[in-house]
């Protein structure tokens, strides 16, 4: 990506589709805009999806395999990087469009069956196997007997508004997403509209903050806006850092230009001439790709001084963050752009009239960003007419866990839950049953069986006890366990609590040993363990509460989010843990109980010597015994067993 | 502006952006705090403050949160002392159960916290942070076991000192205070000043104490026990022991010591004259071979050490005079030892100082000879109430007593180094004295007093115009320095306390070290000077039959060999 | 491979918000932060190096010891904490007798958890430097780690 790039079409798209003062270009311009979208081609087309999922698929030594491939046989065809479909579980996808036919798009394409998916495609024979769909589109033919991508059960159950460039164009070309409507809305808004007009645009439109507690987005701007400063900045926080969350990732990797778009517009609109990305260093294609965004958008005039002749100058920063879940939390996030560790602050003062360097700062989600271009294009009415009364527009989850396909999906507010893990996501793997979706993350919190008519919009699913925080969503089918779920999150807590104040520091720690106390079996019954596993029993809940009421930041009112939801809807569970001593999904593996197949033992007597309390009783060559009241689980007989004689329930 | 707002269901009237707490304190209602200091800018961290405001969902902590409009409190609500009380319960849980045998028994704001939140049992347990005990520093010890992680050594040595010795360290529940690179205390920038262990809440940062070896020594009828007490201890522990707070207990001090066993009891003051006019000669020198100006104090051990790694470029500029207690020590174990018959071997010498940065210097290397220590032990005055209630000496019914022959006589000036800008006064009325042979015609110099972190004056002596500065606190004192280095030149002398206050308020005094406590001590110290007639240190009797029996003229060679020093850069990581 | 001055010089301004990409670079070219490379950055910046210490002990990508030959990082994220990867994890310890954020004494493996890696469809997943694993089994590991060994007898 490194080498410049020869903007062919640079002043034909400035002139000919920014500027573009009516509604409908010309023929010529169409037709030119075709071929810069590749919706006419003239020679065969290899899109590849290089993202982060992919590449741990192996997409790269695929990729030069195409091109081994073209060169061997002498074709002559175009390959082109995309990003993500947000299929990530099908990934290798690669598509291949032929002169005068559709898109076809291919599934799980690896170096063993891309030479038949590729002879078969140059020859009109389509691997049946691979096949994904094949692309709409209204000049080309299609194939026959290939479904629409579109009429999929993945797609057709989606709204993609933010995700809808996504895997299909080239996100490291700003021609390509300017031929597609790019970049329209901000010279819109430069041209057209004072700052204040759009922050009343998004006021208008209802658009919530999608990272926290859905507050209005335009009175956010608003207030930063009035407030008086000649330096103000906004922050995209795009570090994902929930542990389970890979949207930020996958759609910067995708679309990047509508990152800057929405940023760009939204600077603008706040009066900020200075806006950063916050963006985890570890993301190094995201980071590569925004970067090219940025430069390709400076080459083309949209950042940097005097945009399009407006007046307005706007310069895009790169902070790349170094890993800490807590810079999620927006004071947390300044401290570490100013070089600082990264500690919350109490709010009041909020970063809207007081953040970074102590100058108004707005700081917003990058798919809250992103949404707005879309605001700005399709106008207020339209997008109040997506969504619920109070929730607009759409949300993007990236799903994983036990589904048929983890990915990025994205759905209009209001979509029952089980129309996204059921319909879009394909149901759960393996034909197992459905138990239970964490949404959120470490700050989020479990649903039942019995949610799943409920409605994806901010006041639903706060109803339910869960906020619609971050964009993670698992599902968890009959194999797991929820006591080690929530106990997962709490331990990702207590390392990431920024240590600070004490709720957050001390609470998430004893949440977690209360929940490692009561997911394995007391050590002795007279013991001092079976005393903590009943007191921290006890304490759970209250801790819990605790925490939600004095902990500084966010990270710690919502730390207790995993034991509070499953404590009101997975009771059960956390009883049978607690007063039966068993874990029905075998995850908990320290409250296992062992017996001895009498049919099997040879009497070795290894088991005997290594049990660690002296629990296995037998002779040489004898059938041995384990005495229950001693043993304490820990399995190591289990693991010593050279004849599988020992069995675990 | 005044805002009315409802506290506990009571109107009261609070001052447009004042915090809550001040509100609550103004109006005589108590919360309890523990992250919390006079002066500093408030960070919401302990969450020990919060409060009960309706309207909001979560507690507020009343310490940062400003009254913008009115509102409506609760600050002891059922729901606000539950949570305080889970907050000291989760604290404890995680907290040695060695009350008893912790240095800041019966003095710690956590045990203090769970009495009055009538903490009687341990509901919450679990596994504590493994932490080992850092005793590598001669001063102070870190017991990161007890550290509650409030940050406030880490803010003191930061914004007050400019020392940056600790900082947070890690996260999460690994995050605790450390060093630069973790080293231990002896081995990182720390001067041992002892700001922090003052405000510490617990006992998580204590001095190191000698008290055993003290009273091993008073057991030891070989040994002839010799106690120095600092100026600043006389008018620092009169409440302590039941009298008047800031009232000066010289006399009785002297007696008290005597009880205790000691066989010598000597004023450090003496040498404090001794040291004022050492230094004062040796600035005449330097002002007249116009060289190493601006000459700084060297009675703060602290920023002698501050000096030695931060400005080592500039070390020449400190005075080469000991500071008073060493040179109390070298006179006693050398003049005294000698008019006494004593052989210097079978003295132990021991200094009392509101200070654990004195501890670090009895210490160096500079202050030994041919195995002889110049002191051999230093007590803070903390230890020194210690040991006085271990002896069982009620003050209360002694009468004063002197100090001992031949060093019992002492000037006010020599009394007045124990304060901000007391060092410069003593040393600009002598330095009068050396330069034009007559007396200053005004002695009181009131622009070199009061608690100010910066003064400056310029004092005329003879036809030239002397520039003095006097600092405290260290955050000053580097501003200072980056001033001359960039060339501020009408300075003379420069006094430096690295306590903010002076050694009044230094690290090793006992802890009720408030704004009016330090005031009611220094006023004491200045009215002392008001009353007595001997104002100046080259009047001070014993130090004339000093000069004129042992060490001959200021600077002379043997001045030079025994009450000076020198000094050297030193590698620490700053 | 640059010195380090070549690294500071890229930030001509002294300025605290550089402290974290300076040290990104540092790490990014050296694997670990020194205590050298601290104690200059302090000079440059004008910082003391415990304020640095302690920013760099806060972030969890910065090490102080320097990463393996071969640098292992297993993804730690929901989905493959759902997929059972702690049974990886422990496995992975039990072959290399070392711990997360620690290296073998002879210097050849090193071990990194890390949040999720976004194959969530194909846990659990991890990577030997730039390789990936995924679809892990407890044989699998072992396999992959005997290979590695062996790659050096």
């Amino acid at each position: 990506m490194s080498e410049k790039v020869n903007f062919k079409y640079k002043d034909f798209l400035i002139e000919n589709v920014l500027k573009l003062k009516s509604d409908k270009p010309e023929k010529e311009v169409v037709a030119q805009l075709n071929l810069i979208q590749r919706k006419t081609i003239d020679k065969p087309v290899i899109t590849v999806s290089i993202n982060s999922s992919s590449i741990i698929s192996g997409v790269q030594k695929l990729k030069t395999d195409i091109e081994e491939y073209l060169v061997d046989r002498n074709i002559d065809a175009e390959i082109i990087p995309v990003g993500s479909l947000g299929l990530s579980s099908l990934e290798p996808v690669i598509s291949i469009q032929l002169p005068g036919k559709t898109r076809l798009f291919y599934k799980k394409v690896l170096p063993e069956n891309v030479i038949s998916i590729l002879d078969g495609s140059f020859n009109n024979f389509i691997q049946e196997e691979n096949i994904l769909g094949q692309l709409k589109n209204d000049i080309q033919d299609a194939w026959e007997q290939v479904p629409f991508l579109d009429e999929l059960a993945y797609f057709q159950n989606q709204q993609r508004l933010i995700l809808k460039n996504c895997g299909f164009i080239n996100p490291e070309s700003i021609e390509e997403y300017i031929a597609s409507g790019g970049y329209k809305s901000f010279y819109k808004v430069i041209s057209k509209n004072t700052p204040e007009e759009v922050c009343d645009i998004i006021e208008k439109s209802m658009l919530r903050g999608r990272g926290g507690e859905g507050y209005l987005t335009g009175k956010k701007w608003k207030i930063a806006y009035k407030t008086p400063s000649d330096q103000k900045y906004l922050i995209c926080n795009a570090g994902e850092s929930d542990p389970g969350a890979f949207m930020e990732r996958l759609l910067i990797e995708s679309d990047p230009h509508k990152v800057v778009e929405g940023i760009a517009i939204s600077a603008y609109a706040i009066g900020v001439k200075k806006a950063y990305i916050y963006i985890e260093s570890e993301y190094d294609l995201a980071i590569e790709r925004v970067k090219n965004a940025i430069a390709q958008a400076k080459e083309f005039g949209l950042l940097g001084h005097d945009i399009l002749e407006s007046g307005y100058n706007l310069e895009i920063i790169i902070k790349k963050g170094a890993g800490a879940y807590v810079c999620g939390e927006e004071t947390a996030l300044i401290s570490s752009l100013e070089g600082k560790r990264g500690k919350p602050h109490s709010k009041p003062p909020y970063p809207a009239t007081k953040g970074l360097y102590n100058q108004p700062t707005v700081v917003n989600n990058i798919e809250t960003l992103v949404n707005v271009p879309i605001i700005i294009e399709k106008g207020i009415e339209w997008y109040k007419s997506v969504g619920t009364k109070d929730s607009k527009g759409t949300k993007v989850f990236s799903i994983s866990g036990k589904v048929e396909y983890t990915g990025l999906v994205e759905i209009e507010m209001g979509t029952k839950l089980r129309d996204v893990i059921f319909r879009v996501a394909g149901g759960i793997k393996n034909g197992k049953r459905f138990k239970a979706v964490h949404i959120g993350g470490p700050s989020g919190g479990s649903l039942t069986e019995k949610h799943l008519d409920t409605l994806i919009d901010y006041e639903s699913i706060m109803l339910t006890g869960v906020s619609l925080g971050s964009s993670g969503m698992v599902v968890l089918d009959e194999d797991n366990c929820i006591i080690d779920m929530v106990k997962y999150f709490m331990n990702f807590m207590q390392k990431e609590s920024c240590g600070i104040c004490i709720p957050c520091r001390e609470g998430t720690r004893r949440m977690h040993e209360i929940l490692e106390n009561i997911s394995k079996r007391p050590k002795d019954e007279n013991g001092h363990t079976t005393l903590q596993r009943f007191k921290g029993v006890m304490q759970l809940e209250s801790l819990a509460e605790v925490l939600k009421d004095t902990s500084m930041c966010g990270l710690g009112k919502k730390a207790s989010n995993p034991v509070l939801s499953t404590l009101k809807w997975f009771r059960d569970e956390y009883e049978e843990h607690i007063f039966e001593r068993n874990c029905e999904a075998g995850v908990c593996q320290e409250l296992r109980t062992f017996e001895i197949d009498v049919d099997v033992c040879n009497g070795c007597t290894l088991c005997a010597k290594k049990c660690p309390t002296g629990a296995i009783f037998g002779t040489v060559k004898n059938v041995h015994f384990i005495v229950q009241d001693k043993c304490i689980g820990c399995g190591i007989c289990f693991e010593t067993c050279k004849f599988s004689a020992i069995i675990s329930k | 502006m005044l805002i009315d707002i409802e506290v506990n269901n009571k109107k009261i009237q609070a001052k447009k952006g004042e915090t809550i707490l001040e509100t609550l304190n103004r109006n005589g209602i108590k919360v309890p705090t523990l992250c919390r200091m006079d002066g500093f800018t408030p960070t919401g961290a302990c969450r020990m403050c919060v409060v009960e405001a309706e309207g909001k969902s979560g507690l507020i902590p009343s310490c940062s949160y400003q009254i913008e409009e009115p509102i409506k409190i609760r600050t002891h609500s059922p729901r606000v002392i539950q949570a305080r009380k889970m907050l000291v319960e989760l604290l404890l849980s995680n907290h040695p159960d060695d009350c008893l045998y912790c240095a800041s028994n019966g003095n710690c704001q956590l045990q203090d916290l769970a009495v009055e939140l009538n903490i009687r049992e341990r509901r919450i347990s679990g596994e504590k942070t493994k932490a080992s005990l850092d005793q590598s520093s001669p001063g102070i010890v870190r017991d990161p076991a007890k550290c509650i992680l409030c940050g406030r050594c880490v803010r003191v040595c930061e914004e007050v000192m400019n020392v940056f010795t600790f900082d947070f360290y890690k996260r999460g529940n690994k995050t605790a205070i450390a060093t630069s690179m973790n080293k231990d205390l002896n081995f990182s920038n720390c001067i041992n000043c002892g700001q922090c262990l003052l405000v510490c809440p617990t006992g998580a940062l204590y001095e190191k104490t000698n008290l055993d070896i003290v009273q091993q020594m008073l057991n030891n009828t070989d040994v002839t026990v010799i106690a120095q007490y600092s100026p600043s201890i006389s008018v620092s522990i009169a409440d302590e022991l039941g009298l008047r707070s800031g009232k000066d207990i010289n006399g009785v001090l002297n007696a008290v010591l005597r009880r205790i066993g000691f066989n010598k009891v000597f004023d450090t003051s003496f040498a404090a004259d001794v040291a004022i006019f050492e230094q004062s000669a040796e600035l005449a020198d330097r002002i007249k071979n116009d060289e190493n100006l601006p000459m700084m104090s060297s009675c703060c051990p602290g920023w002698i050490k501050y000096m030695e790694q931060s400005h080592p470029d500039m070390i020449d500029h400190i005075s080469t005079t000991k500071s008073p207690q060493q040179i109390l020590g070298t006179l006693i174990k050398s003049y005294f030892a000698q008019r006494e018959d004593i052989s210097p071997e079978k003295i132990f010498s021991i200094s009392i100082m509101p200070c654990t940065a004195k501890k670090f210097e009895a210490q160096r290397e500079e202050m030994t000879h041919k195995g002889i220590s110049d002191i051999d032990v230093v007590l803070t005055t903390r230890e020194l109430l210690k040991l006085i209630k271990l002896y069982g000496v009620d003050a209360q019914s002694l009468d004063e007593e002197m100090p001992d022959i031949p060093f019992n006589t002492r000037s006010s000036a020599g009394k007045m180094v124990s304060v901000t800008g007391g060092v410069a006064e003593g040393v600009a009325r002598t330095l009068n004295y050396h330069l034009t042979g007559k007396e200053l015609p005004n002695i009181k110099i009131t622009k070199l007093r009061g608690f100010k972190d910066r003064k400056e004056v310029s004092v005329k002596i003879g036809k030239q115009e002397i520039g003095i500065a006097v600092v405290s606190g260290l955050k000053s004192a580097n501003k200072l320095i980056a001033e001359i280095r960039e060339g501020k030149s009408d300075i003379h002398f420069i006094e430096i306390m690295a306590c903010p206050g002076g050694c009044i308020n230094g690290g090793g005094q006992a802890f009720n070290n408030d704004e009016k406590t330090l005031k009611a001590r220094s006023k004491t110290i200045y009215d002392l000077d008001d009353k007595e007639a001997i104002n100046v240190a080259h009047k001070n009797s014993n130090l004339i039959s000093l000069y004129n029996e042992f060490l001959g003229e200021q600077l002379s060679e043997k001045c030079i060999k025994l009450l000076h020093t020198k000094y050297s850069k030193r590698d620490v990581l700053l | 491979m640059p010195d380090l001055d070549e690294i500071l010089e890229k930030y001509p301004f002294v300025q605290r918000d550089n402290l974290i990409p300076v040290l990104q670079d540092i790490q990014d070219e050296f694997g670990y932060l020194s205590e050298e490379a601290i104690v200059k950055v302090g000079k440059y910046l004008n910082l003391p190096t415990v304020k640095i210490y302690g920013l760099a002990t806060f972030y969890h990508h910065f090490r102080f010891i320097a990463k393996g030959k071969y640098h292992i990082k297993i993804c730690n994220g929901t989905s493959c904490h759902v997929n059972s990867n702690i049974l990886i994890i422990n496995e992975l310890e039990k072959k290399l007798g070392i711990k997360d954020e620690e290296i073998t004494k002879d210097g050849l493996f090193s071990l990194e958890e890390t949040t999720c890696m976004a194959a969530c469809g194909e846990g659990p997943v991890m990577a030997v430097n730039d390789k990936y694993f995924t679809n892990l089994t407890i044989e699998k590991v072992a396999e992959i780690i005997d290979s590695y060994k062996s790659m050096e007898e």
